[in-house]
């Protein structure tokens, strides 16, 4: 024998949805801007086809059920998608919950023996649940997910390595230089000197508020690797307190080029380089200049 | 005119060829009597404490016998692991690529032809 | 895989390559891995007479590893503090292998007993 709110819900699987799809348009602030109606529609009806043509007998109060994969699939699709596209808890989880209370509504309507009726909705507010947990946890994890990837563009962004001039990278460092960060800033430095062929490097560090002997660790390995591509590497963006700190701890930089301004770095380099660069004397102007 | 050797390591070697490379290479400079020795690693993938040693040691024998070693081509993921591990190489210098290392090799002979039997450990400014 | 003679210790990296490759190790990682890998057979092989390695793929949330574990039953170390200093070596070499697989791992373990042996195992994560 079938269980009886199987075969309502088959019978009367157009009425859920429409009911369902007024629920969710009904519910506050649903968000046109992220997501059209027919879209809703779509989605909406997806999910209940798959829901109720896998539901039987054996499975209904069993939401772990493998029978139910594909439903745990579409709604953890939905609310990665709706956790990636900005979409808050409540508006992810009215989503189900808006089915359950379709489904509700629907069993109390077709069904006369209120004992049965309550047995039956039991069940079914188990098990649907059940299902909104499972959103839940996937809508967590697609924020996790945006977070992941913002730290990682943090990462990436804070070191930026600039060609200043053909055979001159320079990276600026902002924000503190602890060992990952030693990690990306070499492996993007070194990998623009390859890239570029260059043969100096200038490694600014203005931006970092304070330089104690783990960090000066970390820039005299980044100097070592640079050298071992090739290229010189001088540090520049040196502050008074920074010098002071350096001598203070003990630190010895003394093998290592340093600079205390991005220009005078510049111009170090261009010396070694063999480079000159001059200002363009206007001839009509020069007995004004100089 | 000095002589450039110019050695390729093509895959990852074993130890004993590593270090038969070690010995060929030092009899190379004496018989060519090269001022100058190229090792491109730009295909090696892992140097290890063991490697490192032994262009540590090319690097100090040949310079025992007047000619300079430069390790071109190191991949970059190389470079960070041997600063992390430690390993100094010591008197191996360093260049991008063969063309680079060759640029090297003839700045640093010209220097000391300029500035004849200048040595960190000599005294050649004495007669007093 | 077992380790008795200097001619394994290519294949052994190949090896440990095989299975840093197959998680998707970027090659930085897989180039440290590698060489602290190469450092420590090698240890097993001049100090503890040989050994055997345990390659094992690890994975926990969001991420995976490789942990390996080399075990012989040579002499063991006396001292493993001063071991793992940078330095310290009974082997006329330059004593970098140890604290320099350590720097080079996220995870390092050293159990050592004077006639027993030496077990180290070292675990790096694919983004750590
Ligand atoms: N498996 C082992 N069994 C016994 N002793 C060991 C073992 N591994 C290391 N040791 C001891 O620890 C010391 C330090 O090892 P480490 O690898 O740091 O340096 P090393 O091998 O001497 O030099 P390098 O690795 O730089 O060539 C060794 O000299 C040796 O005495
Ligand atoms: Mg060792």
């Amino acid at each position: 024998m079938k269980n009886e709110s199987i075969k309502i819900f088959q019978k009367k699987k157009a009425a859920i949805l429409e009911k369902w799809l007024t629920l969710q348009l009904e519910e506050d602030g649903l968000r046109e801007d992220l997501m059209s109606n027919a879209d809703l529609r779509i989605q909406s009806e997806e999910l209940l086809s798959s829901l109720i043509d896998n539901l039987s007998d054996s499975n209904i109060d069993q939401p772990q059920s493998s029978d139910f994969e594909t439903v745990i699939e579409i709604l953890s699709s939905i609310s990665i998608s709706r956790a990636k596209q900005g979409y808050t808890p409540r508006e992810t989880g009215s989503f189900i919950y808006s089915l359950k209370e379709a489904l509700l509504k629907t069993l109390s309507e077709e069904m006369k023996d209120p004992a049965a009726l309550y047995k039956q909705s039991m069940t079914i507010n188990k098990t649907m649940d059940s299902f909104a947990i499972a959103t839940f946890e996937t809508f967590i994890k697609g924020r996790e997910e945006v977070i992941l990837r913002q730290t990682d563009e943090i990462t990436e962004i804070s070191t930026p390595v600039i060609q200043v001039w053909d055979g001159i990278v320079a990276l600026p460092i902002i924000g503190t230089l602890d060992s990952a960060r030693t990690q990306v800033v070499m492996e993007n430095l070194l990998q623009a000197i390859v890239e570029t062929e260059s043969r100096i490097a200038i490694l600014d560090i203005s931006g970092v508020p304070a330089v104690d002997s783990l960090v000066a660790q970390h820039l005299i390995k980044t100097v070592s690797a640079t050298r071992l591509m090739g290229a010189e590497c001088i540090i520049s963006g040196i502050r008074p307190e920074i010098a002071q700190t350096v001598v203070h701890l003990g630190i010895d930089l003394s093998h290592i080029i340093t600079k205390s301004t991005l220009e005078s770095a510049l111009k170090t380099s261009f010396a070694m380089l063999n480079l000159d660069v001059t200002k363009k004397q206007k001839p009509k102007t020069q007995h004004t200049i100089n | 005119m000095g002589q450039y050797l110019l050695v390729t390591i093509q895959v990852d070697l074993y130890d004993q060829l590593a270090e038969s490379l070690e010995a060929d290479l030092v009899n190379m400079v004496r018989k060519t009597s090269a001022k100058g020795v190229l090792i491109d690693v730009s295909s090696v993938s892992i140097i290890d404490s063991f490697m490192g040693r032994i262009l540590g040691n090319i690097a100090a024998m040949s310079k025992i016998m007047d000619a300079e070693t430069v390790v071109v081509g190191m991949q970059p993921a190389v470079a960070i692991t041997l600063v992390e591990l430690g390993l100094p190489l010591k008197g191996v210098h360093s260049a991008l690529n063969v063309e680079r290392g060759m640029e090297l090799l003839r700045s640093k002979i010209l220097q000391e032809e300029e500035t004849p039997e200048e040595d960190d450990n000599d005294n050649t400014d004495s007669t007093e | 895989m077992s380790i008795i003679k200097e001619h394994d210790v290519v294949p052994f990296r190949n090896r440990v390559k095989e299975y840093a490759v197959k998680i998707g190790m970027s090659l930085l990682n897989q180039t440290k891995l590698i060489t602290g890998a190469s450092e420590l057979v090698r240890n097993m092989l001049k100090y503890g007479g040989g050994g055997t390695v345990k390659i094992e793929v690890l994975s926990r949330t969001r991420d995976s590893g490789i942990r390996l574990t080399f075990e012989d039953k040579g002499p063991g170390i006396p001292d493993v503090k001063k071991a793992m200093l940078d330095g310290f070596t009974t082997g006329n070499s330059m004593g970098l292998g140890l604290p320099g697989t350590k720097r080079l791992m996220n995870e390092f373990d050293i159990q050592s007993e004077v006639g027993k042996g030496t077990t180290i195992t070292i675990i790096k994560w694919k983004n750590g």
